[in-house]
């Protein structure tokens, strides 16, 4: 039969839209406006799902985002497969496909419930107890058993193929929570100029007058609410954002809001995206986060059919569904007889209320009574029948000091398929806390309150979660809460509303009992008190804890795992306080709480990750003339963010073929790299020259405009930071190169100082790496190739020398060249405006044809500055290599003064002989190519350990060599060259090496200079 | 009380009436043999070795909160000692060989799980150093070792080697001797051990002063009073810096925020540690079902154990990057802790200037896989009034002799 526990009339349900459904392969018809959970209940099914350790039998116990047992899996094995989904929490959609979760192979014969008999083993810290012996057995055994046991739902296959969007946020004033007291604050400060934001997690605002409606101003609450929506509406300076949760808070009221965009929707427009998170920094916020109902913690209060009165409430009247036929309460306060009223309402029987209150008073008390309930004040229930869903109770007085059942009391048993319960209501500190609010115990409340707030975080809290719990006083604070923040920010309302009205309610009295004694003492007999639902924790494990000497509440939580289930202790951390504070006889302000964390409630991945995923992840930076290496078949290294051509193999050429070619093109020919990724900073001021003297080793002040270069920058410890050539553009100004990877960096360290150590210079730093594109022709041929297509500039040895640069033209366009070597061959680095780069290209590859040019990538530029024993930093260095070590004395001035790192140099370690100093390496069998990362040792020993003394940077087949070379770093390698080392190889091989000078090819330089 | 199946049965059919608690809460006496500053693994590990190896029980641990309540309780859990230079590769390997038997020595179950620790290469530097990492570690002995893409994808079944496009795995190092360990339980055991030895676990005992005289450590003045000793050893991580500014001395230290995550529990998907420097993040997954992320440190000095939303967000971003399926996961709960980073990015541990006070700090974001190591090389230290030959290295004079240890690349993310 379709839907038979749904009233026929009444909630906020759609019925003329009935949406299909399916639990556990089943099929099921629910409304528009349900929940997954109060569509599943509108079909009578109460067994939802299995606990995380004992696999108990467990139904659905709240209404909201505090859900511990109602979780399901949705949409299983597709791309929209949603783990430990909230039925409390999840709209209903047309096909929505609900799987239950943590049993196998049925929800309802589930073998993990064989956990539940052993229960009593089972204890909080039990597996830190056991499971030792034998030792191989932990990883082998036990540990996988707990493993599959433990989880809850099944994690993703498949990639999520929606798309989540993040978005920031500015207000002056943010409003958490659009319930009474938020709505109250909300319309108040939409009448100010102030930018205004209102989120509220629900689809509906109204927050708990959407479950108990009430007459507001005069007029019933949905007209208010209907009323408030339009003025908020019409507004231009309010942003409403419904199903919209504050997760997070962060110091400065920077707040992180989760909104789900089209979860709801059965076929959502593609280009909407799921969900998206926005950041949004508030001037003030107004905290209006409601609270918590609080479970009482009684004998099997966790069998499906056991609900939060309010819980109920809420299903009968938002949702328009009856929770069972047949209900017994149990409660302290006079506000859940309200909830008993609406399912008296709903046409539920009551046949009895427990009232842990020896006296019952207040107004709704007396109304259920009116109705003819017999309310059994000073009685609890203190057994549950049934396993799979409730069959009934069993009813007792309890002794005065409700520790125990009255003497000589025999339990009344009473049939029921419902029971429902409430201990009160736990104000919502989180968001108060999570801006470094402290809380002060309330001992009228029972509860944590906010009290003192941080500086960093203006915030009010106002409403239930401030305390304030009648609808009149929740009203007025919100209200004033609004009036606060405005005067604070100076935006008073213009002609301000009057604080909506309620009727006051009658003060009332409440009791407390942490723990609702059950037939027998706790720890004896089967029944469980639970704390913890998800977590399977209850009120004895939490008493054993402590005897146990767990006396801090964050070791209780860490030991029993109380609070941290998918709630976080929204129903258990209260409860858990309380026994703590019985346990240890302190009260509980002593006790505390624990950390408030983020998020609120759990959150998407791909909300926070939002669009930085796939290549968005880091986008990769290609240079002008990337869409030639596009075209002509470069493989690509990443470097830093780069794409580099690699290497531009020809039609089926391996790698180590189109690496020969190319380096042997550079050295007979003439080579074209593109270096634009090279880092290019300018340094422009009166005392760019000084501030050089200062970062680099060797002196830049004394650089003739026109010249160039080479420096080699260090870290404050003396270790090598990196390396370029840095020419003079003009008095005043620098043209810096940086290696690839490190531009960034390098821009940081020297913003670092020139802001913090040296505000005193008038330097001026910019990044310029994307402004210009840098094509590198380099060979025999390069000069002649050049002057063809530069007119301008004498290109003449003796006009134009190494090391230096000039202004000129170069395929018509204006360039900057740079004569520099990074091969040991003539070479010239042009230089044009990035818009250019791509034309400079095609033109140098024209006009070079007749040339033999060759495009060549990363690694022939390694082959061939390693062939001249030039170091690349990162590879060579390693955070660990000084300028000495490299035998680069020679560019550390002496003479200049200071500059970073020098005091680093000459410490007592930094002159010792066996430091690791860079060598070059030569393998016996010239055949042989070392793998980069190889380890040398001078002694062999038949197996590990062997002591390492050093190892191999750099290593390729040279070409020009005629043989393998590497370079590397090896321990006293610089006065020790000529030495036979050996490199171990993971498959137990050896290969036979000896050091040499790290300069393999045209040792004076004379190619470059010519 | 022993603990083992049979104790768990006995206190089952007496109803758990009678276990004995774990450590005590005893007060402070006015002197003691020495005095262990901060309630850490580290801490509480040297107490234990210090009452177990060295025959020193009459020892005080002071926790300013409650013990293991800082990155002890805060950290990912991983262990492993794939570390690049000998010393390190020393330490750590050390304290992975004492890992190894922990749960037995301590008769408490740690739940060390050698599941194996992956380091993934996103590029051709990746690959070198990965491999100039590998080769080291073998030939001090330790285990690791290189696998290609393929291999990766066998390891663990659930990464995308082709990475979401932009950081495709092109291989990874892997030690199946490393994994993961019960954090909590990590305090708790070496606690309870060390308890029983006859140590004094003193809880909400901050300390607020140092009683030198002539150069010398004489004790220590706390919230529970001034208390004797002439053997200081501290041991308090993110409040080194705070701690030895009382004491008259500075360290070079950045204190950092490191912020970790977990996910919402789910049937096992994940058997092993992965770790990823290029994309910045690791993964596993807990024995509880959750999966364990962190990253980098925040960019910026603090004391407040709370880090900032962007990390998170890159953190996230990069997970998903490697586990494309991931990103319909949710974050069920996100911390920080504070972690003292040395400009070398190893420890300090060893003498201070001041005689008698000994200190132990600077681990970074790496401190968890060391815990046992940290205490028995600590406790070696403080017992013989010299440091222990593994510590040597790390002493404090280095950032004036310039020995540095430089394990930025080794230590797995970013300081």
């Amino acid at each position: 039969m379709a839907q038979k526990y749904r009233l026929p009339e009444g909630g906020r349900v759609d019925r003329s839209q009935p949406l299909r459904f399916t639990f556990d392969g089943k099929s099921y018809e629910g409304f528009a406006g349900d929940t997954l959970a109060s569509a599943m209940m509108a079909n009578g099914l109460r067994l939802v799902g299995r606990s995380f350790k004992y696999h108990r039998p467990r139904g659905i116990i709240t209404s909201g985002v505090d859900e511990p047992n109602a979780l399901v899996d949705l949409y299983s094995g597709t791309s929209k497969h949603e783990a430990d989904a909230r039925t409390t929490m999840a709209e209903l959609v047309d096909g929505m496909d609900a799987k239950s979760i943590n049993n196998y192979p049925l929800l309802k014969y589930d073998v993990g419930a064989v956990n539940s008999i052993f229960s009593k083993f089972f204890v909080s810290g039990f597996y830190y107890k056991t499971f030792m012996w034998p030792k191989a057995a932990w990883l082998k055994l036990y540990e996988p058993f707990i493993r599959k046991a433990a989880g809850l739902g099944t994690a993703p296959t498949v990639p999520d193929t929606d798309h989540y969007e993040k978005h920031y946020g500015y207000c002056d004033v943010l409003i958490i929570g659009a319930g009474p007291a938020g709505l109250a604050a909300a319309r108040q400060a939409a009448r100010s100029n102030a930018r205004v934001w209102v989120v509220d997690d629900q689809p509906e605002l109204g927050g708990h007058l959407l479950t108990r409606s009430a007459t507001i101003d005069g007029k019933d609450s949905d007209a208010w609410i209907a009323e408030v929506r339009a003025e908020l509406e019409a507004a231009p300076n309010v942003t409403l954002k419904t199903r919209a949760q504050a997760i997070s808070y962060f110091d400065m009221n920077y707040v992180a809001i989760w909104e789900k965009v089209t979860n709801h929707m059965a076929n959502p427009p593609a280009n909407m995206p799921r969900e998206r998170l926005y950041r949004v920094r508030a001037g003030q916020v107004i905290i209006a986060s409601g609270s918590h109902e609080r479970p009482l913690v009684f004998a099997d209060n966790d069998r499906p059919g056991v609900m939060l009165a309010g819980a109920a409430e809420t299903y009968v009247k938002r949702y328009g569904v009856k929770p069972g036929k047949r209900a017994v309460a149990m409660v302290n306060n006079d506000y859940a007889y309200g909830s008993i009223l609406a399912l008296l309402d709903a046409g539920i029987e009551v046949p009895l209320v427990c009232d842990l209150r020896q006296e019952p008073d207040g107004a709704l008390t007396q109304a259920v009574k009116d109705r003819g309930v017999p309310i059994r004040a000073g009685h609890a229930i203190v057994a549950i029948k049934g396993k799979n869903s409730v069959r009934g109770v069993k009813v007792a007085a309890l002794s005065e000091d409700g520790k125990a059942l009255a003497e000589g009391e025999k339990p009344a048993s009473q049939a029921c398929d419902l029971v429902v319960h409430s201990a009160g209501w736990t104000p919502a500190v989180h968001a108060h806390c999570m801006a470094r609010g402290k809380l002060a115990w309330s001992d009228d409340m029972s509860c944590f309150l906010p009290s003192e707030g941080s500086d960093a975080n203006p915030n009010v809290s106002a409403g239930n979660c401030a305390g304030q719990m009648d609808l009149a006083s929740v009203l007025t604070s919100g209200h004033e809460a609004a009036g606060q923040v405005l005067e604070a920010l100076g935006m008073p309302a213009n002609n301000a509303p009057a604080a909506p009205t309620a009727d006051p309610e009658a003060a009332s009295s409440t009791r407390i009992l942490w723990i609702v004694p059950g037939e027998k003492e706790l720890g004896y007999g089967s029944a469980k008190h639970f704390i913890d639902f998800q977590n399977d924790s209850t009120a004895f494990d939490v008493q054993l804890a402590v005897r146990e000497g767990m006396h801090s509440i964050e070791h209780v939580k860490r030991y029993t795992t109380t609070g941290m289930a998918t709630d976080q202790g929204k129903l258990a951390n209260l409860n858990a306080i309380g026994i703590v504070s019985e346990a240890l006889d302190v009260a509980p302000e002593k006790v505390g709480t624990t950390t408030y964390r983020l998020p609120y409630t759990p959150t998407t991945f791909g909300v926070i990750a939002g669009r930085d995923i796939d290549e968005l992840l880091d986008p990769a930076r290609t240079t002008a003339m990337h869409p030639w290496h596009e075209d002509n078949g470069a493989v690509y290294e990443d470097v830093g963010q780069w794409k580099r051509p690699w290497y531009f193999p020809k039609k089926g050429e391996s790698m180590h073929k189109a690496v020969l070619r190319e380096c042997a093109a550079v050295r007979e020919d003439v080579g074209i790299l593109d270096a634009s990724t090279l880092g290019k900073i300018v340094v422009k001021g009166p005392d760019a020259g000084a501030f050089l003297d200062l970062v680099y080793t060797n002196k830049f002040s004394s650089l003739k405009p026109g010249k160039c270069r080479y420096g080699l920058m260090l870290n404050e410890d003396g270790m090598i930071l990196d390396d370029g050539v840095t020419s003079r553009i003009s008095d005043d100004e620098f043209y810096m190169t940086t290696t690839t990877g490190n531009a960034a960096p390098v821009l940081d360290h020297l913003e670092e100082y020139l802001q913090t150590e040296w505000p005193h210079m008038q330097v001026y730093l910019t990044s310029v790496t994307e402004q210009w594109a840098t094509a590198t022709i380099a060979g025999p041929k390069a000069r002649d190739l050049l002057a063809e297509i530069c007119s301008d500039v004498d290109l003449s040895a003796e006009a134009f020398e190494f090391m230096s640069w000039r202004e000129g033209t170069v395929a018509d366009c204006p360039a900057r060249i740079f004569r520099i070597s990074f091969t040991g061959d003539v070479s010239y680095e042009i230089n044009v405006p990035s818009d250019y780069g791509l034309h400079l290209w095609n033109t140098l590859m024209q006009v070079g044809r007749k040339y033999g040019i060759t495009p060549y990538g990363t690694e022939t530029m390694h082959v061939l500055r390693a062939e001249k024993g030039f170091i690349i930093v990162g590879q060579e260095t390693d955070g660990s290599v000084m300028p000495f070590d490299l035998d680069m004395n020679w560019i550390v001035s002496k003479k200049k003064g200071d500059f970073i790192g020098r005091r680093s140099l000459y410490r007592s370690d930094m002159s010792k002989p066996d430091r690791k100093q860079l060598v070059g390496i030569k393998t016996v069998d010239p055949s042989v190519v070392l793998e980069e990362g190889a380890q040398l040792v001078r002694e062999l020993k038949a197996q590990p350990p062997m002591d390492m003394v050093g190892h191999v940077t750099s290593s390729y087949m040279s070409p020009a060599c005629g043989r393998s070379i590497a370079l590397g770093i090896v321990k006293g390698g610089l006065a020790a060259k000529g030495e036979t080392l050996y490199s171990p190889q993971p498959d137990g091989k050896v290969i036979e090496v000896v050091t040499c000078s790290p300069v393999f090819f045209d040792p004076e330089g004379s190619r470059q200079n010519g | 009380m022993r603990y083992s199946a049979f104790s768990l049965l006995r206190n089952t059919l007496s109803h758990h009436k009678n276990w004995p608690q774990l450590w005590g809460s005893p007060d402070p006496q006015p002197e003691y043999d020495v005095i262990i500053i901060g309630g850490g693994g580290h801490g509480l590990a040297t107490a234990y070795y210090l009452a177990s190896q060295h025959g020193i029980n009459n020892v005080a641990v002071l926790e300013k909160a409650w013990i293991g309540g800082g990155n002890t309780g805060r950290n990912t859990t991983i262990v492993r000692s794939n570390y690049l230079w000998d010393e390190s590769a020393k330490l750590y390997e050390t304290a992975l060989k004492l890992w190894e038997n922990l749960s037995q020595e301590l008769n408490y179950n740690v739940m060390f799980s050698q599941r194996g620790v992956m380091n993934l290469c996103h590029n051709v530097h990746d690959v070198r150093e990965t491999k100039r990492r590998v080769n080291a570690n073998r030939l001090n002995g330790i285990d690791s070792e290189f696998l290609d893409a393929q291999q990766v994808k066998e390891f663990c079944p659930a990464i995308d080697l082709r990475g979401g496009g932009r950081y495709p795995v092109m291989g990874a190092s892997l030690q199946r001797r490393g994994g993961t360990a019960r954090h909590d339980a990590v305090a708790w055991g070496y606690a309870r051990g060390a308890a029983k030895r006859g140590v004094h676990i003193i809880q909400n005992c901050p300390v607020t002063g140092f009683d030198i005289e002539g150069g010398a450590i004489k004790g220590v003045q706390t919230a529970k009073g001034p208390i004797k000793a002439k053997r200081v050893g501290m041991v308090v991580a993110g409040h080194s810096s705070v701690l030895a500014n009382m004491a008259g001395f500075k360290l070079p230290l950045h204190c950092r925020p490191l912020q970790a995550l977990v996910s919402e529990p789910v049937k096992p998907a994940i058997d092993c540690v992965v770790m990823s420097n290029a994309v910045h993040a690791y993964i596993s997954q807990s024995d509880k079902g959750e999966l364990v992320i962190g990253a980098g440190t925040d960019a910026y000095c603090s004391y407040g154990q709370r880090g900032s939303m962007h990390n998170t967000e890159g953190t996230l971003a990069a997970i998903c990057e490697m586990f494309p399926q991931f990103r319909r996961m949710k974050m069920l709960r996100a911390w920080g802790g504070i972690v003292d980073t040395c400009p070398d990015a190893s420890p300090i541990i060893g003498k201070t200037p001041v005689e008698g006070l000994y200190i132990n700090c600077g681990w970074g974001t790496g401190g968890f896989k060391a815990t046992p190591g940290s205490g028995w090389v600590f406790a070696d230290t403080i017992a013989n009034e010299r440091p222990h030959a593994l510590a040597e290295p790390f002493a404090l004079s280095r950032f004036s002799s310039g020995y540095l240890i430089g394990e930025h690349g080794a230590a797995g993310v970013a300081h």
